[in-house]
C-alpha cells in the first residue's frame, strides 16, 4: 500500500517540470496557430478580389444601383474588442484567486470573464445579422465568405471557451476546484487568452486596415 | 533497471482479457496492437485496390473496370495507403514505442490516446463506407479543385473524402500533443533529449510536423467543403476564387505530409542497423540536425509540387532551390546509416535485411525526387508514371520496407515470440524482387510518356509490354505479402519457448523487460545516463544481463479502462458525416450531443483507481 | 502540491500588474481605432496626411504590441519556462510565414502568369 502511493507520486514525474496538461494546452495552441493562420491567410489573398459588392471599407452599388456604405461598422467591434480584452484582464484575476484559495475573488472574477465573452458572442450574432439584414449573405461575395469564414471560426472558438469556463465555473461552484487543482481553470485560461491574441490580429486586420 | 520481485497479493480485479477489455483499454501497447492490426487491414484493402488498378493496366484497351470505377479506384488506393496504411502504421510504432524506449510507463494521456485510435478506425470505415454507396472518392489523392468543386462533382463522392480526412485529421492532430508531451516530459530520469533513441528523436519531429501541417489542410478541406456544401466561391473562379490557392493550401500541408510519412521509418531503421552492426549508430547528432533540418526546410518547399502551373521564374526558382537543399541532410543520413553498417559485424538477419533494402530503394527514390526539383524536368515528369515510380521508391521502397523491418524487429518484444527466420528471408527477397519488377518499368513508362492515372492505353502506344511486367510484379508483390501473413499464423499457433526479455542483444530500453512487457512497463523507472541506455548497461554489468522478473500485475497504480473517448470519438464522427450531401442538420445535433456527453463523462471519471 | 501553489503565487505578478497591463492594452486598442479615424475621416488633415502613408504598419506593430502583452503577462510566458515560449514563438513564426507565402504567392501569380480571365 505504502508503495501503491510512491508510485501515484510517480504519476506526477515529468522531466521539465512543466505540467503535461499545460505542455499540451500550449503544444495544442501552437498547432491552433497553423489553423487560424490559414484562415488569416486566405482572408487576405482574396482581399479586394471580389466580383461585384458589398465592400469591406467603401461603398458600393447593390443590386438596384443604389449606393450603400461601407459594411464594417467599427465602434461595434471596437465594443466587442474591449469586452474580449477586459475578459482577459478578469480571467487572470479569477486564476489568481483560485491559486490563493481565495473563493470569492475566483467566482467573481470567473462571472465577470464569462460576462464578458457572452456580451461578444451576442456583438458577433448581432453583427452577423444586421449584416444579413443589408443584404451580405454567407455566398454574396468573396469577402462575405472570407469574412463570415474567419471570423465565424472565432467566434466558435470563443463559445467553446466559454463552454470550457462556466464548466470550471460549476465546478468552483461546488467547491471543487482548491488551489492544488488551479491548473484546471489555467488551462481554460490560456486557451481563453489565446482567442483574445487571435482576435488582436483579426481586429485591425480585417477592420481597421483597408 | 534492476526488477525485483515484489511479493504482493495476487489478486486482481481488473479484467485483462475478452472484447470489452480492448474498447475500454488505455494502455498504449494495446492501443499500438490496435493501430497496427487496423492499418493493417486498411493496407491490404489499398492493396487490393492496387492490384484491381494493376489488371486493368495490364493490356491496352481493357475494361475490367469502367472509367468511373477506375477513379474511384486510384483516388481510394492513395488515400487509404497514406492515412490509413502507412501513417496509422507508423502510429502503431509511435504507441508500442516511444513510451517503452522513453523509460515510461505509458502516454502522457492515455485515454486521449485511446480517443485518437478511435477516431482513426472510424475515418477510416467512413471513408471506406463510401464503396457501399458506389460514390467512393474519384478526385484524386490530392483533390484538386475545380475538379472536385459542386460543378464538376456533383455527387457525394469528394463529401466522403473532405469529411473522413478532416476525421483522421482529428485524430493525427490529438496523437501528435499526446506524444509531443509523452517524449518531451515522460523521459526517464536522466535522459536527456539528446540521449533519446534516434526513433524517438524521428518521432518527435514528425508530431511537430502534424501539429503545424494539419491545421492547413484542416482549414484547405473545411473551404472546399463549404464550397460544396453551401455554395461559396473559395476555389470557384466566376466568383472571384483560385482553384490554384487550393494547390498551395494542400501541397502546404502534403510537402511536410510525405516527411511525416517518411521520419518514423529513418526512425525504424536507424535502431535496427546499430543492433545488427553491433555498432552504436554513426553520427547521432547529425542525424537528429539533418531531421530537424529537413523537417524544417520541409515547409518552404511545397510549390515543387506546382511548377506546371506555371507559377512564374522567380516562384520556381525558389522552391527549386529550396528543394535541392533538402537532399544535403538526407544525403547525412543516408551515409551515416552506411556508417553504422561500415566496419561493424553484420548480421543478415531479416529485419536487417529490410533496413538495408529500404537504404537502397531510399536512395533510388531520392534520386528520382531530386530531378524533378529541377522545373524544366518536371514539365516532362509531373503528372507522368516516371512520379508515380518515385513515390513508390520512397513510399513503398521506403517507409514500407522500413515498417516491414520494424514488424520483425519488435515482434518478439510484443508477442513473446519470434516469426519465422526462413519466411521472412522468404518475404523480403520476394518484396524486393517483385517490388522492384513492379516500380522501376515506372520510370520507362513515364519518360516515354504514359501520364498518371490513365484509365487505359492504346496498342500502338508501346506500353504494353512494361505494364505486363509491372503487374506481375504487383501480383507477385501481394503474394509476399501472403508470405508474411502465413508467417504470422503460424507464429501464432506453434508453440515456442520463450524468447527472453533481449533477444537481440539490442541497445534500447524496452528490452530489459519481460516480452511482451507487463501492463505498467517498468516496475521502477530506470535511471538513464547516456545513449544506447542498454548497452551501456550490460556493459558496466560486463555481459548480459540477469533474465527480469515478472512482478505482480496491480505492483503499479496504472490508470482506469475507460469507454469514454469512444464515445467523443463517435461523436466527432458523426457530427462532421453529417456533411456528406449536404448538410444535415439533426445529425449535426446527435453528433454534437455524443460528443458533449463522451467529453464531459471523461472529464469527471476518475482517471485513476482509488487507492486501496 | 501545495509548493506548486506557492511558487505559482510568488511567481506570478498580483493584480496590479495586471490592471497596468489592462490599461495598456485599453489604450493601444483606442489608439488603433484613433490611427484608424485618422485616415477614414482624412481629420485633422495634417496628421492624417503624415500617418496615410504608414498606417498599416502602425496597425500591425500596435497590435503586435497587445499581443506580446497578452502572451507575456496573461499567459504567463515571462515567468514560466522558455520552452513554453518557443513553442508558441515557433508556431507563430511559421504562422506568419505562411499569411504571407501564400499573399505573395498568389498575388506574384495573378500579375506575372499568363492567365485566362473567366470573367472578360
Ligand atoms: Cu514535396
Amino acid at each position: 500500500m505504502a508503495h501503491a502511493e510512491a508510485h501515484a507520486d510517480e504519476h506526477h514525474y515529468t522531466a521539465t517540470g512543466i505540467d503535461n496538461k499545460k505542455l499540451a494546452i500550449w503544444t495544442f495552441i501552437g498547432s491552433e496557430c497553423m489553423f487560424f493562420a490559414s484562415l488569416i491567410g486566405v482572408y487576405l489573398t482574396y482581399k479586394g478580389r471580389d466580383v461585384s459588392g458589398p465592400k469591406p471599407h467603401a461603398e458600393w452599388l447593390d443590386k438596384a444601383g443604389v449606393l450603400q456604405e461601407q459594411m464594417l461598422e467599427i465602434p461595434l467591434v471596437t465594443f466587442g474588442t474591449a469586452l474580449l480584452l477586459f475578459s482577459s484582464f478578469f480571467v487572470v484575476l479569477a486564476l489568481n484567486g483560485a491559486q490563493r484559495g481565495n473563493r470569492k475573488q475566483l467566482i467573481g472574477w470567473l462571472v465577470a470573464t464569462i460576462f464578458c465573452g457572452v456580451f461578444f458572442v451576442g456583438m458577433q450574432v448581432y453583427e452577423f445579422s444586421h449584416f444579413a439584414h443589408r443584404g451580405m449573405g454567407y455566398t454574396t461575395n468573396l469577402f462575405a465568405s472570407t469574412f463570415y469564414t474567419l471570423t465565424g471560426f472565432h467566434g466558435t472558438h470563443v463559445t467553446l471557451g466559454l463552454l470550457w469556463l462556466i464548466s470550471v465555473l460549476v465546478v468552483a461552484l461546488r467547491g471543487k476546484l482548491p488551489p492544488e487543482k488551479a491548473l484546471n481553470l489555467e488551462m481554460a485560461a490560456l486557451y481563453w487568452h489565446f482567442v483574445d491574441v487571435v482576435w488582436i490580429v483579426i481586429f485591425p486586420v480585417v477592420y481597421l486596415i483597408r | 533497471m534492476a526488477t525485483t520481485a515484489i511479493d504482493h497479493a495476487p489478486a486482481h480485479t481488473h479484467e485483462h482479457t475478452g472484447l470489452w477489455s480492448w474498447i475500454t483499454t488505455v494502455d498504449h501497447k494495446r492501443i499500438g496492437i490496435l493501430y497496427g492490426a487496423t492499418a493493417f487491414f486498411f493496407f491490404l484493402v489499398g492493396g487490393l485496390e492496387a492490384l484491381v488498378i494493376r489488371l486493368q493496366l495490364m493490356g491496352p484497351n481493357k475494361t475490367l473496370v469502367s472509367p468511373d470505377t477506375y477513379n474511384q479506384l486510384f483516388t481510394m488506393h492513395g488515400t487509404t495507403m497514406i492515412f490509413l496504411g502507412v501513417m496509422p502504421l507508423s502510429a502503431m510504432f509511435f504507441n508500442y514505442l516511444i513510451p517503452l524506449q522513453l523509460g515510461a510507463r505509458d502516454v502522457a494521456f492515455p485515454r486521449l490516446n485511446a480517443f485518437s485510435y478511435w477516431v482513426f478506425l472510424l475515418g477510416g470505415i467512413l471513408i471506406n463506407v463510401s464503396w457501399f454507396t458506389g460514390h467512393a472518392p474519384n478526385g484524386g489523392w490530392f483533390g484538386y479543385a475545380n475538379l472536385t468543386t459542386k460543378q464538376f462533382s456533383p455527387g457525394p463522392n469528394i463529401d466522403f473524402w473532405t469529411v473522413g480526412l478532416q476525421v483522421l485529421g482529428v485524430a493525427s492532430l490529438a496523437a501528435a500533443v499526446n506524444f509531443f508531451v509523452t517524449t518531451v516530459n515522460l523521459r526517464a530520469p536522466g535522459m536527456k533529449m539528446m540521449h533519446m533513441p534516434m526513433f524517438v528523436w524521428m518521432s518527435f519531429i514528425t508530431q511537430i510536423l502534424l501539429l503545424l501541417s494539419f491545421p492547413i489542410i484542416t482549414v484547405a478541406l473545411i473551404l472546399l467543403m463549404i464550397d460544396r456544401t453551401f455554395g461559396t466561391s473559395f476555389f470557384v473562379p466566376t466568383g472571384g476564387g483560385d482553384p490554384i490557392l487550393w494547390q498551395h493550401l494542400f501541397w502546404l500541408f502534403g510537402h511536410p505530409e510525405v516527411y511525416i510519412l517518411i521520419l518514423p521509418s529513418f526512425g525504424i531503421i536507424s535502431e535496427i542497423l546499430p543492433v545488427f552492426s553491433r555498432k552504436p549508430l554513426f553520427g547521432y547528432a547529425a542525424m537528429v540536425f539533418s531531421g530537424a533540418f529537413i523537417a524544417f526546410v520541409g515547409f518552404g518547399v511545397w510549390a515543387h509540387h506546382m511548377f506546371a502551373t506555371g507559377m512564374g521564374p522567380f516562384a520556381d526558382a525558389f522552391f527549386s532551390l529550396a528543394t535541392m537543399i533538402i537532399a544535403i541532410p538526407t544525403g547525412v543520413k543516408i551515409f551515416n546509416w552506411i556508417g553504422t553498417i561500415w566496419g561493424g559485424k553484420v548480421d543478415f538477419k531479416t529485419p536487417m535485411l529490410f533496413a538495408i533494402g529500404f537504404i537502397a530503394m531510399f536512395i533510388m527514390g531520392g534520386l528520382s525526387g531530386v530531378m524533378h526539383a529541377s522545373p524544366p524536368a518536371d514539365l516532362q515528369q509531373t503528372d507522368t508514371y516516371f512520379i508515380v515510380a518515385h513515390f513508390h521508391y520512397v513510399l513503398f521502397g521506403g517507409a514500407i520496407f522500413a515498417i516491414s523491418g520494424g514488424a520483425y524487429f519488435w515482434w518478439p518484444k510484443m508477442f513473446g515470440k519470434m516469426l519465422d527466420e526462413g519466411l521472412g528471408k522468404l518475404h523480403f527477397w520476394l518484396m524486393l524482387i517483385a517490388f522492384n519488377l513492379t516500380f522501376f518499368p515506372m520510370h520507362i513508362l513515364g519518360l516515354n510518356g504514359m501520364p498518371r492515372r490513365v484509365y487505359t492505353y492504346s496498342a500502338e502506344s508501346n506500353f504494353e509490354l512494361l505494364n505486363k511486367l509491372e503487374t506481375i510484379g504487383a501480383l507477385l508483390l501481394g503474394f509476399s505479402f501472403l508470405v508474411f501473413l502465413y508467417n504470422i499464423i503460424k507464429t501464432w499457433r506453434t508453440p515456442q519457448p520463450p524468447v527472453g526479455a533481449d533477444p537481440w542483444n539490442a541497445a534500447t530500453l524496452e528490452w530489459s523487460i519481460p516480452s511482451p512487457p507487463q501492463h505498467f512497463n517498468y516496475p521502477t523507472l530506470p535511471q538513464v545516463h547516456g545513449r544506447d541506455a542498454l548497452w551501456e548497461l550490460k556493459a558496466r554489468h560486463g555481459g548480459p544481463l540477469p533474465e527480469p522478473q515478472r512482478v505482480a500485475e496491480d505492483a503499479v497504480l496504472m490508470p482506469n479502462p475507460s469507454w469514454k473517448p469512444l464515445v467523443a470519438a463517435i461523436g466527432v464522427t458523426v457530427t462532421l458525416g453529417g456533411f456528406i450531401g449536404g448538410s444535415h442538420l439533426w445529425v449535426h445535433v446527435a453528433g454534437v450531443a455524443i460528443l458533449l456527453y463522451g467529453i464531459y463523462a471523461w472529464a469527471f471519471e476518475p482517471a485513476f483507481p482509488e487507492h486501496h | 502540491m501545495a509548493t506548486d501553489a506557492l511558487h505559482a503565487e510568488h511567481s506570478h505578478p498580483g493584480w496590479q500588474t495586471y490592471l497596468k497591463v489592462a490599461v495598456v492594452l485599453f489604450a493601444l486598442t483606442a489608439l488603433e481605432v484613433w490611427a484608424y479615424e485618422i485616415v477614414h475621416r482624412h481629420q485633422p488633415a495634417a496628421l492624417a496626411s503624415l500617418l496615410e502613408p504608414v498606417v498599416v504598419e502602425v496597425l500591425l506593430i500596435l497590435s503586435a504590441f497587445k499581443f506580446a502583452l497578452v502572451a507575456m503577462f496573461y499567459m504567463h510566458l515571462k515567468m514560466d519556462g522558455k520552452l513554453l515560449t518557443a513553442i508558441f514563438s515557433f508556431s507563430l513564426l511559421l504562422a506568419a510565414v505562411i499569411v504571407v507565402a501564400l499573399m505573395v504567392v498568389m498575388h506574384y501569380l495573378w500579375s506575372h502568369a499568363p492567365t485566362v480571365n473567366p470573367l472578360k
